[in-house]
């Protein structure tokens, strides 16, 4: 991939905001203090009018987003996901998943890629909290062109909706020109029949990496982007586990209770097929450079690619 | 404030603290002390102060309430009962299966409920959150909140103080029951927020001590925090927990505590006296 145009999706985030702002006229965005590392400093650019900056204060933010709502106005709350999801889970619970009201959560700085600040700052935790909101929507978009359009489609989308978002500049993979996002429709990358690599976010690039190498040793591997974690896509996923028997799973998040448990959860009860999950494996993270960080946790293509032909020798 | 007005309003207290003690009876459970201590406060935002409409519940232009201290919500649910937002037999089913009175505030299920509350804390960021909504839009409706005296511990009071106070929300009025109780006893014996009014003003609120089961101090809080055109306002409510029940005032233990049959009818009995006192005056 030595061409590719490499952005961060928080990019795309502060973009496609930046892009709304006009049109979009319920917008409202609201930041704690990092409106420039989140990127909602583009949309405080076009439309300071409509920007909270709440401060260091991220329990706050997420009621007053909630009260906002009350109103009609569609507010995008940002922050780092580790005090978005974690600082301030209980105020995304009770108001805002609670009464299921209308507001969208901008989760910046997700997971191990955070690099240099280290494991205060590298939330691995947030999707699996998130998910045992009830009506919870969690969006992990994979590169800048699928974060714009997750962006819009949380906006025209009636409910809570956590935009999780990395700080790493990564791939810009997406067919501009073909690109369709739809809430809860994982995208099928790559057909194949011998296994399933189901990733969401940072390492979707990595899994079509590691198709390749699998490729190589006349494995036939299934490739799929599952950008929208819950609602997750079961249609998609009970179709690769029937159709292919064997997954594994790839996310920058811990292995428990992210895109892995979910698809564990999905095959269990309905088609049981063995599943490997890739993922940080049940600890903290560590100070380093981005790209160290992901060799080290197995965030690689030759680690998906090696779990991969795990779930293959388990299959029966 | 005429006395055929004053009697009104006793009237429609007396009727929020019955309607609150009928609930937690019936539930067993629930919090009568501050229910009981915020009862003249809902008489006047729910008879005089508010603009509001129980035809109309959702009607863009109302006034808002969140109930911030939300375990409070046997009074809160008596008095949108007693102002017709829903039939008052539905008070008798609180916190029973099937009912729709949660035992917190829950604004997907109840007719007149702006906000769902009950997680100390967060009702006064809501209620930030719905100010600034007005001030962005042009909107000229107010938002009120009542919070309890030991609620002021929650830090987030204080990120939201800090917020409305920046935000200069004129159209916000935070009221503190300051009844001086709280589930472990006396708020200067567990881990004091005193001085109250001291810290609102340093938060930059036009600051109101009042008398809570005064109506006339009551209503002229309201009158002057409306005329403030550039603070949001606190007004410190100094209240009786457990106010109108005799047994129950200023008892800790009626924090969250359901009477049984005999204090039950004790209660009913004082509060309807109380209530025909100001029928019959």
């Amino acid at each position: 991939m030595a061409d590719v145009i490499k952005k961060a999706t928080r990019e795309g985030y502060g973009e496609a905001l930046a892009e709304m702002a006009a049109e979009c006229s319920r917008l409202v965005v609201l930041d704690a203090d990092l409106s420039k590392s989140t990127k909602t400093g583009s949309f405080l650019k076009v439309c300071p009018e409509r920007f909270i900056n709440c401060g260091i204060a991220e329990g706050n933010m997420m009621s007053v987003a909630a009260g906002l709502a009350t109103t009609g106005l569609v507010p995008f709350a940002s922050s780092f996901a580790m005090f978005a999801a974690g600082r301030a889970f209980e105020q995304v619970r009770n108001s805002i998943g609670y009464p299921h009201l209308n507001v969208k959560i901008g989760a910046t700085h997700a997971g191990i890629s955070v690099g240099e600040d280290g494991a205060t700052h590298q939330c691995n935790e947030d999707i699996a909290l998130m998910r045992t909101i009830p009506g919870m929507t969690i969006i992990n978009p994979a590169d800048f062109l699928e974060a714009k359009a997750a962006v819009r489609a949380a906006y025209e989308y009636e409910g809570p909706v956590y935009l999780r978002f990395g700080r790493l500049a990564v791939p810009v993979f997406s067919d501009k020109a073909g690109y369709r996002f739809e809430i809860g429709k994982g995208a099928v990358l790559r057909e194949g029949k011998d296994v399933t690599i189901a990733a969401t976010g940072l390492p979707v690039p990595f899994a079509l990496e590691a198709a390749k190498l699998l490729e190589k040793e006349g494995i036939d591997a299934r490739v799929l982007n599952i950008h929208t974690i819950k609602p997750l896509d079961e249609e998609l996923i009970l179709a690769a586990a029937a159709e292919t028997g064997a997954i594994v799973t790839a996310e920058e998040h811990s292995i428990i209770g992210g895109l892995g448990a979910a698809v564990c959860e999905t095959v269990c009860a309905a088609c049981p097929v063995p599943v490997v999950r890739v993922g940080v494996n049940d600890v903290y993270g560590v100070s380093g450079p981005a790209e160290e960080l992901l060799k080290i946790y197995g965030l690689t293509a030759e680690n998906i690619a090696e779990k991969a032909k795990q779930a293959l020798s388990l299959k029966k | 404030m005429t006395r055929e007005e004053k009697k009104a309003l006793a009237a429609f207290a007396a009727r929020v603290r019955i309607g609150a003690i009928e609930g937690v009876y019936h539930a067993k459970s629930g919090h009568p002390g501050g229910s009981l201590s915020i009862a003249d406060l809902l008489a006047v935002l729910y008879t005089q102060e508010m603009n509001i409409d129980p035809q109309n519940p959702r009607m863009e232009e109302r006034d808002r309430f969140v109930l911030s201290k939300g375990h409070c919500a046997p009074a809160y649910y008596a008095a949108l009962a007693n102002r017709g937002f829903f039939p008052g037999e539905e008070l008798k089913k609180l916190r029973q299966v099937g009912s729709f009175l949660q035992g917190h505030p829950d604004m997907k299920g109840i007719p007149g409920v702006d906000m769902s509350s009950g997680s100390l804390g967060q009702g006064i960021s809501a209620a930030c959150g719905i100010a600034k909504a007005a001030l962005l839009t042009g909107k000229s409706y107010r938002v009120y909140t009542i919070l309890g005296d030991g609620e002021l511990e929650e830090g987030q009071v204080w990120e939201a103080a800090m917020f409305a106070g920046f935000q200069k929300l004129h159209n916000l009025c935070v009221i503190v029951d300051n009844n001086g109780l709280q589930i472990d006893g006396d708020i200067d014996t567990v881990c004091s927020p005193n001085p109250i009014d001291r810290k609102f003003e340093a938060f930059g609120f036009n600051v109101l001590n009042i008398h809570a089961h005064d109506f006339e101090s009551i209503a002229a809080a309201f009158t002057l925090a409306r005329a403030e055109k550039e603070k949001p306002t606190a007004i410190i409510a100094h209240s009786v927990k457990g106010k109108g029940v005799s047994f129950m005032e200023n008892e800790a233990g009626w924090h969250g505590s359901a009477p049984n049959e005999e204090q039950y009818r004790r209660a009913m009995q004082e509060l309807t006296e109380a209530l025909q006192r100001c029928e019959n005056e």
